[in-house]
């Protein structure tokens, strides 16, 4: 074990995290008590998310996505799951859809215990993932509330067309806007709307230094089980708001102190000491058994220098910042450029190109059986890393929110073979780099 | 021919996984292509307009034995992905020049971009539609995209697609349309005469033989059918839902039938039902084929329904208009669409009193006999306790 102290120490919680901490909650606060104090709430997916236009329109901001991961981090999305599939949900369609069902079926009360009122809009931005529009009609049908549905093309040809960019600004002018103000009763400012973007880039200029850091060696933070964490706010609820560019400076200091006295990563049992593997992984995280999950790599030495799931609320690091000139074409553009929106030889590329900027010894798919849009492909793409980056790959499966979907044995077993082997393809190369 | 050698030359155009006919097409004049498609809804018209042809590819059946497309997925995604690629990678579907991917579902979609990966010299498109019904959104957004195919296929078949061109092609697809719904109507009044598994092998045929080919023999079938008399069962009559995709093998819907169930409606091959009426023949082509898209298509579960009252209701109307005593969901494993979709159709039926049943199926399901006893047993249901 790599960790500073054998035993278990007390985890130091950074500035950041107590900030993020405070956010989240606050946010549950505020869409438990919304009706009481004369607030609208909107429902809203990750991917694609509409952050800043929704402030326009002071609406409180639910997503669903991040009750369903919340969920599985308390042990709770399991008893929601088999809800659904009670009432006659397919066993074989995404838990993040049937998690969300089954806790509204039980009473609709949050992850932190506090009641999630009823929306009072639903805006569905239909980006990346065709589970989002079937999941948006199955939450409409539950709820008797306005809706609004935002089609966002894919980036089939690995590139944003002017028909996909007016297509969508043409939605938001003239059919998202003019709902959004029906159900707030808020006239639309553009002026405040180019604020918070001013704010989201801001924020996003500060994530991207953070992920980059990940290439010093040893990289001071872990771009996957950390950098979910890192992404929390800003592919949520909170992207334009000061709050986030506070979270992100926070966020950045701390971690340009640890690259100034050469830290790793800060994990749940402290900071990590010995670098010995650094990884780029594809796919999202298992959400039912995060922490175990994380040890497995942690314990071993294994650091994630880049992934593709902290790229799913929105791909930042090249070069795309929400622009305040032109808000709404900004927007349009952020909804484009999501990961899952991209083309299976983008993403190959991009993770490629990860391979290489980050100095990586290994790629790994953690296949999600729930989301098709992500695993869909994953064993090509897994075969054209290999092959382009010579380094060796590795494949596991696991499930975002289902927990009889991780099978813990089995995921360390071929994690275990899958470090090994990377560390005798290393030995082998550092010694041939000897002689 | 006879009834008996349309259904067998069908069978043998099922039964090619070689896509031979294709090939022939293609060894009768000098330069010409054709574009493969995957199931659900492309314009074919446009495809045809530029002298090609269009082919559909509908996964490799029961009959295909995947070796190598497993090795492409993971074991909780859907089949036709994985034998589309055995096909593709065997070399079956080498007399392609194109392939399209409609907008389906997830799978599909990276389908296409696999296929950019796997075959880099060869038109790959993944054809985005719009889930956005407004004509001056929706429309305006899926008249640029038609163009860009347009553009594509002009491209590779080295000739401009004229105005000209797409009226022809609209008014050869029109009349395949109007054949296949006097076929439909047919079966919906006397299903016993008209058989699913024959309407089926005659629809598939039109995947692979050009449309006038493909229009005439309907014509032909529905002819020489009707010189024979079939003895009508005391069947109840059922539509089938879920089959836009995957296909179910043949066994499947004669073990539907034989269960005794006459399935009236049904929603394979769409791409030859998508549009509920003729396309103008005159004017913008491109616009028409848009507005057609947009204002008399059918609702699938690969589309997006605006309207939360109206969820289910094409369902429903098509129990009404075909008579149908029940529904039928069959849907592929793993079928993100159809399974997603399954609960809200089944609501909208429930409000109804119509009732249904549900199955999963894989195109290669090969134990079919529980399949009829659940068949059977709704059949017996509605028999024995309808309200009728």
């Amino acid at each position: 074990m790599n960790i500073a102290a054998n035993q278990k120490p007390e985890v130091h919680k950074e500035e950041s995290m107590l900030m993020q901490k405070e956010m989240i909650s606050a946010n549950f606060d505020a869409l438990a008590t919304a009706h009481e104090e004369g607030k609208k709430i909107s429902s809203t997916f990750v991917p694609g998310n509409l952050n800043e236009l929704l402030m326009c329109f002071d609406l409180v901001r639910n997503l669903p996505e991040i009750n369903a991961l919340q969920s599985a981090m308390r042990k709770k999305s399991g008893g929601y799951i088999m809800e659904a599939e009670r009432s006659g949900h397919s066993e074989d369609v995404c838990t993040y859809v049937k998690s969300d069902l089954g806790m509204m079926a039980k009473g609709q009360i949050g992850p932190t215990g506090k009641p999630l009122p009823t929306p009072d809009v639903l805006l569905l931005s239909y980006t990346g993932c065709f589970t989002f529009m079937k999941w948006f009609e199955l939450v409409r049908d539950q709820y008797d509330c306005e809706t609004a549905m935002l089609h966002v093309p894919y980036q089939a040809d690995g590139e944003i067309t002017d028909n996909m960019r007016d297509f969508v600004v043409m939605q938001l002018k003239e059919q998202i806007i003019p709902t959004l103000e029906r159900v707030s009763g808020i006239k639309f400012d553009i002026d405040r709307l180019r604020e918070y973007l001013r704010q989201s880039a801001q924020a996003e200029e500060d994530l991207v230094w953070v992920l980059e850091s990940a290439k010093n060696r040893p990289s001071p933070i872990d771009a996957y089980f950390g950098g979910v964490y890192y992404c929390g706010p800003i592919f949520s609820a909170f992207r334009g708001s000061q709050e986030a560019t506070a979270y992100y400076a926070a966020l950045r200091k701390e971690v340009a102190d640890r690259v100034e006295m050469g830290l790793g990563p800060i994990t749940p049992e402290g900071v990590m000491q010995e670098e010995r593997i650094r990884l780029v992984v594809e796919g999202p995280p298992n959400w039912t058994h995060f922490r175990d999950f994380w040890k497995m790599f942690y314990d071993e030495g294994v650091v994630v220098v880049a992934s593709s799931y902290t790229k799913v609320g929105g791909v930042y690091d090249f070069g795309f910042r929400h622009d305040p000139d032109n808000p709404i074409e900004s927007l349009a553009d952020y909804c484009l450029g999501c990961y899952t929106n991209h083309s299976l030889p983008s993403r190959v590329n991009m993770l490629c190109s990860y391979m290489d900027e980050y100095e990586a010894d290994g790629f790994l798919v953690n296949s999600i059986k729930s989301c098709n849009s992500f695993s869909a492909g994953q064993l090509l793409m897994l075969r054209e890393i290999e092959e382009r980056s010579g380094k060796p790959a590795g494949f596991i499966e696991t499930d975002l929110v289902d927990p009889r979907y991780f099978s813990s044995a089995n995921v360390k077993n071929r994690l275990e073979s899958y470090f090994q082997m990377i560390e005798q393809k290393k030995a082998r190369g550092d010694a041939k780099t000897a002689t | 021919m006879t009834l008996n050698e349309i259904v067998e030359s069908c069978q043998v155009l099922y039964d090619d996984l070689s896509f031979s006919r294709v090939s022939e097409w293609k060894a009768r004049g000098i330069g010409r292509k054709a574009i493969g498609h995957m199931p659900v809804y492309v314009p074919r018209e446009l495809i045809h307009a530029a002298g090609m042809l269009p082919v559909g590819i509908l996964g490799g059946g029961d009959q295909l034995d995947v070796i190598h497309g497993d090795a492409y997925y993971q074991s909780y995604i859907c089949r036709i992905p994985r034998s589309t690629i055995e096909l593709a990678v065997t070399g079956r579907l080498d007399a392609l020049d194109g392939m399209l991917f409609p907008s389906t579902c997830d799978v599909i979609r990276n389908l296409s971009g696999m296929w950019q990966l796997k075959f880099p010299g060869k038109l790959v498109r993944y054809f985005d539609v719009p889930q956005n019904f407004d004509l001056d959104i929706g429309g305006a957004f899926y008249i640029r995209e038609l163009q860009v195919l347009r553009d594509q296929l002009a491209e590779l078949g080295g000739r401009e697609i004229t105005d000209a061109d797409l009226h022809a092609s609209i008014l050869l697809y029109n009349e395949n349309r109007g054949a296949i719904r006097e076929l439909y109507a047919y079966r919906s009044a006397q299903p016993w005469q008209v058989p699913t598994p024959e309407v089926y092998l005659l629809m598939r045929a039109g995947m692979v033989l050009p449309v006038d080919e493909h229009t005439q023999l309907i014509h032909d079938y529905i002819a020489a059918v009707k010189t024979v008399e079939r003895p009508a069962r005391d069947n109840c009559r059922v539509v089938v839902n879920g089959l836009f995709c995957e296909q179910p093998p043949l066994g499947l819907l004669k073990s539907i039938e034989m269960a005794g169930c006459y399935i009236v409606d049904d929603d394979f091959m769409l791409v030859a039902r998508w549009l509920l009426d003729d396309v103008p023949a005159e004017g913008d082509p491109i616009r028409n084929l848009s507005e057609a898209f947009i204002t008399y298509s059918v609702e699938t579960s690969c589309k997006y329904v605006p309207v939360r009252e109206d969820k289910g209701k094409f369902l429903v109307n098509s129990v009404r208009s075909n008579q149908a005593e029940g529904v039928i969901f069959a849907a592929p494993s793993f079928c993100d669409p159809a399974l997603l979709d399954r609960p809200m159709l089944q609501k909208a039926l429930a409000a109804q009193g119509i009732p249904y049943t549900a199955f999963k199926f894989a195109e290669n399901s090969g134990q079919l006999q529980p399949i009829r006893e659940q068949a059977g047993t709704f059949a017996d249901s509605i028999k024995l306790w309808s309200a009728a």
